[in-house]
């Protein structure tokens, strides 16, 4: 796939918290059951990860799994590997109503690191992002200025963003702007 | 004069001067200074002139609730008009000019009203200027407009940079004094989150001035003891210069907080946005001091008691060397008692009281300030400053007893609380009469949305006046929102700081002085000082029948300047009710809303300005198109190509030569922004059968179906064409701005309605880049590429076909909107950009040209397609658009099918689609009306059609358009005359809507 190019192909805004476009991940939109059994094994066969709980995302480098709604997950998983994990799913699925949609190339993917990176997020979200509320784990589908977000915590204290490939040049320069307006002072974790 | 002494001062630095500009005039300050108190210590007096009389203005206050000392700040880039003088801090190189007059603040000609203030009463302008009716517009508000206004607008952009913040807390405090300070303590030590933040740059209010003991200590070492305890709290955030703008629904909360204003021009963020959302609200935010309604007490060198205090205590600023105290309470005697300390002179006390025994009063006599009871005064002397005050007896009509020569003024009416921020989202007041003031009503707190009180006032906004139970009131305020809130712990009620002032005799209201004025001196006492508005303004308002007190605040303007009536309210409403014969409670308040004081522009927009002001889509392809000369159209929030200009070309020469080559060969069309959703499921025949008007359920795999939807209204609302994917599968192609919009229209009929239905939506719109390849070259151009089998055969129109193409997954639609055999081929978007190259090289040998959607139009109006949009606009259904066949007869339901049923929709006489050809080949005019015989009920002409769509076509070298006519398709061939705004009416004929190709052949090569 030498031909496939991310939206913003790794650009980075480098400074005390570092802005940097993921490159390409694998996404795959799946609706379906909760409470089916088949449906979350696979779901945990493809990521590596437990299901998550609402609210909840289980990820670990390119795989992860993140709770969308009661009726969808975001699986993520290595770009190149969505076309053999969609046939897996509709093998693992036969029979059952469920939908799923690579959306790899639909998203961009964005990460944001740095001391006051939990600031750089809060500057541009609603959602609650104080350390009691927010750790690793944690997964919120929310806004950041005025194009829909979703993000996670890692363990090393990055968020990792998802959006809209058509407005990742837009979501990127929002980051970069409040990441070089520096810190609030606010969350002292 | 007013001028720096030699003692005093806490806030400032005496060893650090600042250098600052106002109107041109280089003056020195200190570090620590606001502008105000810099330009007293310079003796600058007078600071603007009024709104409406231009009379002379000087500082009055020595905070937010300043009406008269607006300046306007900063050049360029960091202009900004009506900033208070009060609350702006002074930093090296700040230029501030004085406001409203001309040509000089000492000499302004609009002074001249004050001599015709007579004939300027209050109204003046509804009842003077409404007659002849067209003098308003082109006589009256243009000479008004000139001499009315405060500062000017600033004309450049602005330079600075603003952000918002976003944070959740439990227990939010608003006001940094005393109060909010024991309320921190208390909420802090249950573990809640807590944020307490304060206007000024300082903590501790008014209590820092007026010095009262608070455990054992002075009120200053209090203060900086207990926030070094809550600095050091790791549940507690403290912030300076951040004002509580509003209180809103839900807890909702923005603070307003001065980044690096007190430091001019600098980088980072100039302000922040705080945008909170607090489960307890806390509002100490304390309590302004109300001037006395007197005549000439708008004179610079009348303060406010307390202003002048703090002048003298915070700043080391005397306003003048002798200062008349006229009050009606006990407070008042502190600003004698400081100023006596500060080795000034006070002549007298005026205070209406018949008698004045308290501590304090005790406390003047014996620093030997002579007491005058029972008095008022009758007048100010003076011009441009204060030079003597006639006394005269309180309870009569203002006879001169005695004239005091002083040249300043220190006036108070008792303290009224501020409730605004209290009083935003519902809380009521109850009116406190023994302290002649509106306190809130702890009965009538705002209400969240469990029904819970969330807002809690303390402190002086809660009416307490003295430390005591302002400390006591505002600690067990910030334990029970604490628990409130569901804080970890309990906290000890037993912690509550303990303090304690001088005890003061009961105040006694005052709101005319003296009671029995004289209208002359009545017309002289100004109640509003920012809009000039007089006790004479509000007592004829009364008497003209402007009995509600918001309806005389709209007919005065009392209270509706900027400062929002901080200092009038209170006393004009007095001043209403006792002319009402009512009680004050009876009249009420005018509403409290948000802002608190204004907060600017920029800050609501944060850091959405210049490039991002607004989200921008870009399709894998764009960079492409911006480096190919792409003029770009706004579609939603997409930019798409309007058309791709080669050198020297105008943009209609470059669509014309789009649509002949695609035409004539070979054309690409980025479509990639069109909206693509997948439905899926057992019930998604069904679903798809009640969304579409067309059948979409018995579509077989593999087949295309151009498919309406419609509201339940029956209205026209998107289009596009529906692929049939797999048994249970379905991919629906929507408008490029409808993507969203039917994405979220289908999830509500599936949430809401059909709930039970088993049908999931996808919107992979992003995923997919899609090119239209559009001519009569297509074919070869897919075939050079090869892969997958794109025949006639193989893949016949209004087919679809997954494969590869070029080495590229692909999967290929026969589908055309331009006439033109045509392909539009979806690939994954990442390789988006390498497929568009692709094509571009490999199409060279057509002499390929991408176009944009401008030829795009153009084509598909050639061939009477219509676009949503164009030929609707939210009225239209589609038998308006001879779509009767798309509208299936088989189906028991379809959204919108009932309401097409009603007479109206189903009426002969609607406006329906046809095709117009001007009789001269020109373009007629986009949105023109067809002419009607006679004129409609409001003298207009009666029209029977409109143009929807107009285009020139280079195909066929005239204009073409459609339009919507009364009963249009049975007039083929009747000419219609078109309204032309730039010249004489158009004639056109109604034609077939087809002009091109009507039987369909090239596209079904």
């Amino acid at each position: 796939m030498s031909n496939a190019v991310s939206a913003l192909n790794g650009l980075t805004a480098a400074g005390d918290v570092t802005v940097k476009e993921a490159g390409l991940r694998g996404m795959i939109t799946l609706r379906g059951d909760f409470s089916s059994r088949k449906f979350k094994n696979i779901c945990t066969e493809l990521s590596g990860m437990g299901f998550p709980e609402q609210g909840k995302a289980n990820c670990d480098g390119d795989r992860g799994l993140c709770w969308m709604s009661p009726d969808e997950i975001l699986l993520l998983v290595a770009h190149d590997d969505v076309a053999e994990s969609l046939t897996k799913i509709e093998k693992a699925l036969k029979g059952q109503h469920y939908l799923a949609a690579n959306v790899s190339d639909a998203r961009a993917q964005i990460s944001v690191s740095g001391p006051f990176a939990r600031e750089v997020i809060a500057k541009l979200a609603p959602a609650d992002l104080h350390p009691d509320h927010f750790q690793p784990g944690d997964f919120r589908r929310t806004r950041l200025g005025q194009v829909a977000a979703a993000f996670w915590l890692t363990e090393t204290g990055a968020i990792e963003i998802i959006c809209f490939r058509s407005v990742a040049d837009y979501t990127f320069r929002l980051l970069a702007a409040s990441a070089k307006a520096g810190p609030v002072g606010y969350f002292t974790v | 004069m007013s001028t720096r002494l030699e003692n005093m001062g806490r806030l400032v630095d005496r060893n650090q001067a600042v250098t600052f500009l106002f109107n041109g005039k280089t003056l020195q300050g200190l570090a620590g200074d606001t502008i105000a108190s810099a330009l007293l210590a310079n003796d600058q007096l007078l600071v603007g002139r009024s709104f409406k009389y231009h009379r002379p203005r000087g500082v009055v206050a020595s905070g937010a609730e300043e009406p008269n000392g607006l300046v306007n700040l900063g050049q360029d880039g960091h202009f900004e008009p009506n900033q208070r003088v009060t609350t702006t801090e002074l930093y090296d190189g700040l230029q501030a000019t004085s406001q409203n007059h001309w040509p000089t603040l000492e000499f302004d000609v609009g002074a001249i009203n004050t001599y015709l203030a007579r004939f300027l009463p209050a109204g003046f302008y509804y009842k003077m200027f409404i007659h002849p009716r067209p003098f308003w517009k082109y006589v009256y508000e243009p000479i008004i407009r000139k001499s009315a206004g405060l500062g000017k607008a600033p004309k450049d952009r602005d330079a600075d940079t603003y952000e918002h913040f976003h944070a959740h807390i439990d227990v939010l405090i608003i006001g940094g004094g005393i109060a909010g300070l024991s309320s921190a303590l208390a909420a802090a030590q249950t573990g809640a989150r807590v944020m307490l933040m304060e206007q000024t740059a300082h903590w501790g209010g008014r209590a820092a001035v007026d010095a009262p003991q608070i455990e054992g200590m002075s009120a200053e070492a209090w203060i900086a003891q207990t926030v070094e305890a809550l600095e050091a709290m790791p549940n507690v955030s403290l912030r300076l210069r951040t004002m509580g703008a509003g209180v809103y629904d839900h807890g909702y909360v923005l603070g307003y907080e001065k980044l690096t204003e007190h430091l001019g021009v600098s980088d980072g963020p100039r302000q922040r946005l705080w945008r909170i959302r607090a489960k307890q609200i806390i509002t100490a935010t304390g309590a302004i001091e109300r001037p006395l309604s007197f005549a000439g007490n708008d004179i610079p060198g009348v303060l406010l008691a307390s202003a002048v205090r703090d002048y003298a205590v915070n700043y080391g600023v005397s306003i003048g060397d002798r200062t008349v105290v006229v009050a009606n309470n006990d407070d008042a005697y502190r600003t004698a008692i400081t100023l006596c300390e500060a080795g000034l002179n006070v002549p007298a006390i005026i205070d209406v009281r018949p008698t004045s025994e308290g501590e304090l009063p005790q406390q003047a006599r014996d620093l030997g300030i002579r007491v005058l009871s029972g008095k008022g005064i009758a007048k100010v002397k003076g011009g441009k400053r204060v030079t003597s005050v006639v006394v005269c007896a309180q309870a009569g009509e203002g006879a001169a007893l005695e004239e005091i020569a002083c040249d300043c003024v220190a006036m108070s009416g008792g303290w009224s609380p501020v409730v605004h921020l209290w009083s935003h989202c519902g809380g009521k007041l109850i009116w406190d009469e023994a302290q002649a003031m509106f306190r809130p009503d702890p009965e009538q707190a705002p209400k969240g949305d469990q029904g819970q009180d969330f807002v809690t006032a303390v402190g002086t906004a809660n009416g307490n006046l003295f430390t005591a139970e302002v400390l006591g009131d505002a600690f067990a305020a910030g334990l029970s929102a604490a628990q409130s809130a569901g804080a970890p712990k309990k906290g000890r009620a037993a912690n509550a700081p303990q303090g304690n002032d001088a005890e003061e005799a009961a105040l006694s209201p005052a709101w005319l002085m003296p009671q029995g004025a004289s209208y002359e001196l009545r017309a002289k006492a100004w109640l509003d000082f920012q809009n000039d508005v007089k006790v004479s303004d509000v007592q004829l308002a009364a008497q003209e029948g402007f009995e509600s007190v918001e309806h005389a605040k709209r007919y005065t303007t009392l209270g509706m300047a900027t400062d929002q009536g901080k200092l009038s309210n209170i006393n004009g409403l007095a001043v209403l009710s006792k002319s009402l014969n009512s009680d004050i409670p009876d009249v009420g308040t005018t509403t409290f809303r948000p802002p608190y004081t204004p907060i600017s522009m920029s800050s609501i927009a944060g850091v959405a300005q210049n490039d991002l002001f607004q989200p921008i889509q870009w399709t894998p392809m764009s960079e492409w198109h911006s480096e190919n000369g792409a003029d770009y159209e706004p579609v939603g929030h997409w930019r798409r190509p309007y058309a791709y200009l080669r050198d020297g070309e105008t943009v209609h020469e470059a669509v014309n030569r789009e649509v002949v080559n695609t035409r004539e060969s070979l054309g690409l069309l980025d479509a990639s922004t069109l909206g693509k959703l997948v439905v899926k499921g057992p019930d998604a025949g069904k679903f798809l059968d009640m969304m579409y008007t067309n059948m979409m359920s018995t579509l077989p795999i593999g087949k295309c179906r151009y498919g309406l939807m419609c509201t339940e209204n029956g209205f026209l609302s998107d289009d596009g064409v529906v692929a049939r994917i797999g048994e249970q599968e379905w991919l629906c192609h929507t408008t490029t701005g409808g993507a969203g919009r039917i994405h979220e229209w289908m999830e509500d009929w599936l949430q809401c309605e059909w709930w039970d239905w088993k049908v999931y939506v996808a919107n992979v719109t992003e995923q997919l880049a899609q090119v239209a390849v559009v001519g009569p070259n297509a074919r070869k151009l897919l075939e050079k590429l090869g892969g997958m089998d794109v025949s006639k055969e193989a893949l016949p129109f209004m087919q679809w076909a997954d494969g590869t193409l070029g080495g590229f997954d692909a999967r290929a639609y026969r589908i055309s909107f331009s006439g033109e055999l045509s392909y539009e081929i979806a690939v994954p978007a990442s390789q988006g950009r390498a497929f568009w190259d692709a094509l571009l090289a490999a199409g060279e040998e057509f002499g390929v040209m991408p176009y944009g959607t401008e030829a795009l139009h153009i084509m598909r109006a050639e061939k009477g397609f219509i676009m949503i949009g164009d030929e609707t606009d939210g009225t239209v259904i589609p038998q308006d658009l001879n779509l009767q066949w798309a509208l299936s007869k088989k189906k028991t339901d379809y959204l919108g099918k009932r309401a097409q049923e009603r007479s109206h929709m189903a009426d002969p006489n609607r406006w329906k689609l046809v095709g117009l050809e001007t009789l001269d080949g020109s373009v007629l005019p986009d949105g023109a009306y067809a002419i009607a015989d006679g004129d409609n009920d409001n003298a207009q002409r009666n029209t029977q059609g409109r143009v929807t769509s107009t285009y020139y076509s280079p195909t066929l070298n005239k204009g073409i358009a459609m339009g919507l006519v009364h009963r249009g398709p049975e007039r083929m061939g009747e000419v219609l005359t078109f309204t032309n705004v730039d010249g004489e009416p158009i004639k056109a004929k109604i034609v077939d809507q087809v002009f091109y190709d009507k039987e369909g052949a090239k596209q079904n090569v």
